[in-house]
């Protein structure tokens, strides 16, 4: 069962969607309580979350950070725009590699699906060619996404 | 023949709608510039540069056949991207595989039955 869904939407979208059992309660909880953000925000096999900072309020910032264990990390910067517990997230987030990335605005929804969750997160960049560099470098918060309609195309 | 694949180059091309387009016609086979040309509200000079960006990035490749150059789509291109993308895929599979698992956990019997919102 593939749960996952991801598109790429306009010039500067992208959208992932994703169903879970839990109620979006508990999916919003593991979006913003850092106990539970460090479980699973990981990326690849090898990775971890060492540091991992949010105050999560209207203008509210965070700051997540990975390592691999072989020296090597990077971390992401944001702030909180919009906070509708527990249906909805609104917030920017840049990735420093080390030098920042543009921002991507990120609106992130948990709407009640039967007994469980549909989230949707879409993503905003601030034009074409930033996004396509966000999907080329990959590991934007673990957050990669695809042109999907590409591989319908082909 | 180099069909190597710069990623930042093919994400680039792919930005744009009319290289996507030509992209999938040429999914369908192998065309000529003119016949590519054809569905496409733009010069053949313009379609030309939006195969050389595709040519550059190691989505498209040309054939010579006689005076004819026609275009394909260049397979170990695109199979190099598929990988690619089925790779960042599953790294984001990964994070919500787990964050299920997390929550399989965290599902604590002491919802709050009736409560409103």
């Amino acid at each position: 069962m593939s749960k996952l869904t991801l598109k790429t939407e306009g010039n500067t979208h992208v959208v992932v969607t994703r169903r879970f059992a839990a109620p979006p309660e508990a999916v919003y909880r593991a979006h913003t309580d850092p106990k539970l953000i460090q479980k699973w925000l990981l990326g690849p096999e090898g990775w971890t979350m060492p540091v991992c900072i949010n105050d999560t309020r209207p203008g509210g910032k965070f700051r997540y950070e990975w390592a691999n264990g072989k020296g090597h990390g990077f971390h992401v910067t944001g702030e909180y725009l919009e906070l509708e517990p527990y249906n909805r997230i609104v917030h920017v987030e840049r990735m420093h590699l080390p030098d920042p990335t543009p921002d991507n605005h990120v609106e992130t929804r948990f709407d009640a699906d039967g007994a469980g969750t549909l989230m949707t997160v879409r993503m905003t960049l601030p034009d074409a060619q930033t996004r396509a560099t966000m999907l080329a470098t990959g590991m934007e918060r673990g957050m990669e996404a695809s042109y999907v309609r590409l591989e319908g195309m082909i | 023949m180099l069909a190597t694949l710069n990623l930042d180059a093919a994400f680039s091309a792919l930005a744009d709608p009319t290289r996507r387009a030509i992209l999938a016609r040429l999914a369908k086979g192998e065309t000529t510039v003119m016949e590519l040309a054809e569905p496409f509200e733009i010069t053949q000079p313009a379609i030309s540069q939006h195969l050389k960006v595709l040519e550059d990035a190691g989505l498209v490749e040309r054939r010579v056949d006689g005076t004819k150059r026609p275009r394909r789509l260049a397979e170990a291109g695109i199979a190099a991207m598929d990988q690619w993308l089925a790779m960042l895929r599953k790294a984001l599979e990964k994070n919500y595989d787990r964050l299920d698992e997390v929550l399989a956990g965290t599902e604590q019997p002491k919802t709050k039955r009736g409560e409103k919102r």
